[in-house]
């Protein structure tokens, strides 16, 4: 049955759209730890209702800003996450401080290009869960503290 | 008389040989079963492919006796995740969702911070003491697929002892009146 449930899921195509604009960054210090953290509100529009199908129960979503560093490859960082619950959530508009700090192994935030990626996790009433994201490029962090 | 005694051999040997004929059975069964749970190890890759949510951290996408299924591939790492993770000194895994990851040029290694759905914090807190960071090391598998209820079974047996011995006995029971 849960195999059954998964397929039916596998027929959807869907088609989710999303923007993400920084509104302002508030404020950009280094720690007293020797770690870089900004803190930066957004506007958050995104269209999700085309993932919901009978066997949805919710679809988690996160946007993560992700960059690199000279010791890191990847760094990947969550900063704001919510969970839509139905269909008629799906579809939504948020402006927000970033909700898990925006925090750099090391200090190399000041001028630092990164990507925003909003990430969706579909989780059904029963089977497989999948998951996918957009990424939006073009953001960069102030060359001074702030 | 003697035909009496000839009956009573007769009844025992019958008895005796049903009775070894349903303890392999019996271990037949419980064999299947342990071929079954290993040849899932193989396939998923994680030690424990199946495991039984046990609290509510990750509501209301997964409750307690909800049953996940697990995969660990080489793939790394990466934040939205749900990892299955053990944190030294606990026994029990943990199911959380991966919310930072940081990879390392050189070595390629990760480290990672997890947080229950319906959390309030991060796990920080409910790593060792001092250690800010999970490892590859720590982690079991990613949840990939799940059904919800089926686990209650578990947790009913685990926290009620006494019925996990009473399904026993009538497993047995029902073995051993079986005809066949």
């Amino acid at each position: 049955m849960c195999a059954m449930a998964s397929l039916s899921d596998n027929l959807n195509s869907p088609s989710p759209t999303s923007q993400i604009q920084i509104l302002n960054i508030n404020w950009f210090q280094k720690q007293p730890h020797g770690n870089d953290e900004v803190s930066l509100t957004m506007n958050i529009t995104a269209d999700l209702q085309s993932l919901f199908t009978w066997n949805t129960k919710q679809v988690f979503v996160f946007v993560a800003a992700e960059y690199e560093t000279p010791k890191n490859s990847l760094n990947q960082v969550s900063l704001w996450d919510a969970i839509i619950p139905t269909k008629e959530h799906a579809n939504f508009w948020i402006q927000t401080a970033n909700k898990y700090r925006f925090v750099d192994q090391g200090s190399n935030l000041r001028g630092k290009e990164f990507n925003l990626t909003l990430h969706w996790h579909v989780m059904p009433k029963t089977g497989k869960m999948f998951a996918d994201k957009i990424v939006m490029s073009g953001y960069r962090l102030p060359e001074e503290y702030r | 008389m003697g035909w009496i005694g000839d009956t009573v051999d007769s009844i025992k040997s019958i008895q005796i040989r049903q009775l070894l004929t349903q303890a392999v059975s019996l271990g037949m069964i419980v064999t299947s079963a342990l071929i079954i749970w290993k040849a899932l190890m193989c396939i998923t890759g994680s030690e424990s492919p199946v495991v039984v949510v046990l609290s509510g951290s990750m509501e209301p996408g997964f409750k307690r006796g909800d049953i996940l299924f697990l995969h660990m591939s080489k793939d790394p790492i990466r934040a939205g995740e749900i990892v299955v993770f053990n944190i030294d000194g606990r026994e029990i895994p943990i199911v959380h969702r991966v919310i930072k990851v940081h990879e390392r040029q050189d070595t390629g290694e990760v480290e990672v911070l997890t947080k229950g759905d319906n959390n309030y914090g991060d796990d920080r807190l409910l790593y060792a003491q001092g250690q800010l960071w999970l490892q590859r090391h720590h982690i079991m598998g990613r949840a990939v697929g799940f059904l919800p209820y089926v686990g209650w079974v578990t947790i009913i047996m685990t926290e009620k002892p006494i019925i996990k011995y009473i399904l026993i006995g009538a497993l047995g029971l029902l073995v051993i009146t079986s005809k066949d």
